[in-house]
C-alpha cells in the first residue's frame, strides 16, 4: 500500500480512476484523490468503483469474487496528513452502514475508542452470512474529494482481542480475514446512519450486544451512543452528505470487469440530480421497501453487497436451482420475469429482470461480472436486489433524516 | 393453525442448565432457550405439532416447532438482529457455520444463506435491523406438514 498522494484537479482524479479500473482491485494500489488546494469549486464527488474478481482472486486465496463492487479509501490518523494509507479492494455496500477495514490490510496505527474504565470498545457486527469482530478506532476518511473526520470505524480481526465473546460468535461464521470477508474492508453507505442505532444505547437485556468493552482477556457488552457508533461516513461529509448514487453500466451476460461511479450527494451538484428517477421511501425501522411479484407482496431491499438477485424459491418461481450450486437458479433458458417495487410513499414501478442459468453464465474463474445471476431466498419471502439490479441504472440511496430535493431520506430512487 | 392457547409467561430466571439447545432436542430445551435469551414464552398446540413462541428483549421473535412427542424439528426467527444461533441450532451449529463458509466461497460473494445438508436445512435472509431465518430437520417434519408451513 502506498501513502496518500495529492492530486490537484479533477482531471487527475479521473485519470486515477481510470488507472484504478484498469489495474483492478487485486493488485496494485492507486493514488488517492483528495480535494485540490486553492479551489473554491465544489468537492470532487465521484469515486470510481470496479466490479471484478477482487482482492481474493489471486494466490494464496484463489477465490475470485463475482458481482462485488470494489473501490479504494484513504484513511489517516485524525488530524494527520502524513500518517495515512490508501487501501483498495474495499467492498462497496449499500446494505450496511459504516467503514470497516481488515486489520491485516491496515498498516497505520489509529487511536482506539475507549469506554467504561478506559477499556477498548470492540464491535461485533452481524451480517446475514456471519459477523465481523474487532476494535472501534477513529480515522479521517478521504474518498474522492470528500472527507469524514474523526470517523468511528471498525478494524476487523487483528491480534489484540482474540477472545471473541460467545454472544458474538453465536452470530454464525466469523468473517475476520481476507478469505472469509472477500475484501480488504467494507464501505457501508446504506440508508441508515448508525450501524446499530438506538438499540445499542440502552443498558440491560434489551441491548443486542453489538458493542463491548474489552480488556486483553475478556469482554462485556457496553452501551454505545449514536455519536460513538460506527456509522455511514457519507453523513459526516461537509457537503454531498445526504446520500449516494451508484452508477454502473448495463451488462449483457458475463464479463471480466466493469467500472462505474459512486457519486456522493443527491441533488447537491450538477452530476447527482434525481432527474426523472422515482423515489421509493424506505420503512425507517426495517430498511425495506416492498416488491410485488406474482400478485404477492414481499419485503425487499437494494444491496450492492449481495452478488445476485436472491428471491423466493423454486416452488414459487418455477426456476430450478443448479445441481451443484444450489444457491443459484439454473433455468434451462434465460428468463425475464417482471416485478413491481413499491415505496412506503406509495410510489410504484414495474420492471423486468434477468434470471440466467448460473452454470452457463459463470463458466470460469476470470469472470467478475454476470448479469442474470440469481438464486433462491425462500426463508422470509424477501427480495434481495443484489448488484445485478444496479447494472444499467443510476440508483440513489438517501440517508435517513437527511433532506434532498426528492424529500427526506431514507429512500431509494432510480 | 387452529390452536388452543395455553399461554405462560415465564419468569426471567437465571436457571442453571446445560447448554443443550433446541433444534433436534426435546421440548424441555425450549425453556432453556427462554432462559438463555431472557425471553418470554407462549405455547399453543395444533394437530401436528406444538408451537413455542419466544420474544427476546432485543426484539427477536422466535418460533420453535415441536412434534407431539416433544421433539423440536424446526425453528424460525425474525427481528433486527440474529438470535443466539448457537443456542437455537444446538448441536447443528458447528455444521451450519462450516457450511456457510463453504457456501460463501462457492458463491463468490455475499448474500443470504441457504444451507442444505442431509439432515439439516438453514436459511438466513435480510440485513442488519431486519433479519429472518428458518432451520429444520427435513426428516422430522410431522406427516402432512409442509416446509411452507414453517413460517
Amino acid at each position: 500500500m502506498k501513502p496518500t498522494a495529492r492530486v490537484h484537479d479533477s482531471l487527475w482524479a479521473l485519470l486515477a480512476g481510470i488507472l484504478m479500473a484498469t489495474a483492478g482491485c487485486g493488485g496494485s494500489s492507486s493514488p488517492a484523490t483528495s480535494s485540490g488546494g486553492g479551489s473554491t469549486t465544489a468537492a470532487n464527488n465521484v469515486q470510481t468503483i470496479t466490479v471484478n474478481t477482487g482482492p481474493t482472486a489471486g494466490p494464496p486465496i484463489n477465490s475470485p469474487a463475482i458481482n462485488e463492487a470494489f473501490t479504494s479509501v484513504t484513511v489517516c490518523a485524525p488530524g494527520s496528513s502524513s500518517n495515512c494509507q490508501t487501501i483498495n479492494g474495499i467492498l462497496v455496500d449499500t446494505g450496511s452502514p459504516g467503514l470497516r477495514i481488515l486489520s491485516s490490510a491496515l498498516t497505520i496505527s489509529l487511536p482506539q475508542q475507549t469506554g467504561t474504565g478506559g477499556n477498548a470498545v470492540v464491535e461485533c457486527l452481524p451480517f446475514v452470512d456471519g459477523f465481523t469482530w474487532g476494535p472501534v478506532q477513529t480515522a479521517d476518511l478521504t474518498i474522492a474529494g470528500e472527507q469524514a473526520k474523526n470517523l468511528s470505524i471498525q478494524v476487523i480481526g487483528g491480534t489484540a482481542f482474540t477472545n471473541i465473546p460467545t454472544s458474538c460468535s453465536s452470530n454464525g461464521a466469523e468473517e475476520d480475514d481476507l478469505k472469509n470477508l472477500g475484501a480488504n474492508g467494507i464501505l457501508g453507505i446504506g440508508s441508515f446512519v448508525q450501524d446499530c442505532g438506538e438499540a445499542c444505547t440502552v443498558t440491560g437485556s434489551n441491548n443486542p450486544g453489538l458493542y463491548y468493552t474489552c480488556t486483553s482477556s475478556s469482554c462485556s457488552i457496553t452501551t454505545e451512543s449514536l455519536t460513538e457508533q460506527v456509522a455511514n461516513p457519507v453523513a459526516f461529509f461537509a457537503s454531498d452528505n445526504n446520500g449516494v448514487v451508484i452508477d454502473l453500466p448495463a451488462v449483457t451476460g458475463a464479463e471480466a470487469s466493469i467500472s462505474g461511479s459512486l457519486i456522493f450527494g443527491i441533488g447537491t451538484q450538477s452530476n447527482n440530480g434525481l432527474g426523472n428517477a422515482t423515489v421509493y421511501t424506505i420503512n425507517p425501522s426495517t430498511g425495506d421497501i416492498t416488491t410485488r411479484f406474482n400478485n404477492n407482496s414481499f419485503s425487499a431491499f437494494l444491496d450492492t453487497g449481495s452478488n445476485a438477485i436472491f428471491f423466493l424459491n423454486t416452488a414459487a418461481t418455477g426456476f430450478p436451482t443448479c445441481t451443484d450450486l444450489t444457491f443459484f437458479y439454473c433455468p434451462t433458458s434465460t428468463q425475464t420475469p417482471s416485478a413491481t417495487n413499491q415505496g412506503a410513499n406509495g410510489a410504484s414501478g414495474t420492471f423486468t429482470f434477468t434470471v440466467a442459468n448460473a452454470d452457463s453464465l459463470v463458466t470460469n474463474a476470470t469472470i467478475g461480472v454476470a448479469n442474470g445471476l440469481a438464486g433462491p431466498n425462500s426463508v422470509a419471502d424477501t427480495f434481495d436486489w443484489g448488484l445485478p439490479f444496479f447494472f444499467g441504472r443510476k440508483v440513489y440511496t438517501a440517508i435517513a433524516g437527511q433532506n434532498t430535493p426528492g424529500g427526506m431520506g431514507p429512500y431509494w430512487a432510480y | 393453525m387452529k390452536s388452543t392457547i395455553t399461554c405462560a409467561t415465564l419468569a426471567i430466571l437465571a436457571l442453571p442448565f446445560s447448554l443443550s439447545a433446541s433444534l433436534g432436542r426435546d421440548a424441555t430445551s425450549v425453556q432453556q432457550d427462554v432462559a438463555k435469551m431472557q425471553g418470554t414464552l407462549r405455547t399453543s398446540s395444533g394437530n401436528a405439532y406444538k408451537l413455542h413462541e419466544i420474544q427476546t428483549p432485543a426484539g427477536v421473535a422466535i418460533k420453535e416447532y415441536a412434534s407431539p412427542v416433544g421433539q423440536v424439528f424446526a425453528v424460525t426467527w425474525k427481528g433486527p438482529f440474529h438470535p443466539d444461533l448457537r443456542q437455537l441450532l444446538g448441536s447443528y451449529y458447528d455444521d451450519y457455520v462450516q457450511a456457510v463458509r463453504t457456501q460463501r466461497a462457492e458463491r463468490r460473494g455475499h448474500g443470504p444463506i441457504l444451507v442444505q445438508l442431509a439432515g439439516l436445512v438453514v436459511e438466513v435472509s435480510g440485513h442488519l435491523r431486519s433479519f429472518s431465518g428458518r432451520a429444520y430437520i427435513p426428516q422430522q417434519l410431522p406427516a402432512g406438514m409442509h416446509v411452507e408451513d414453517i413460517r
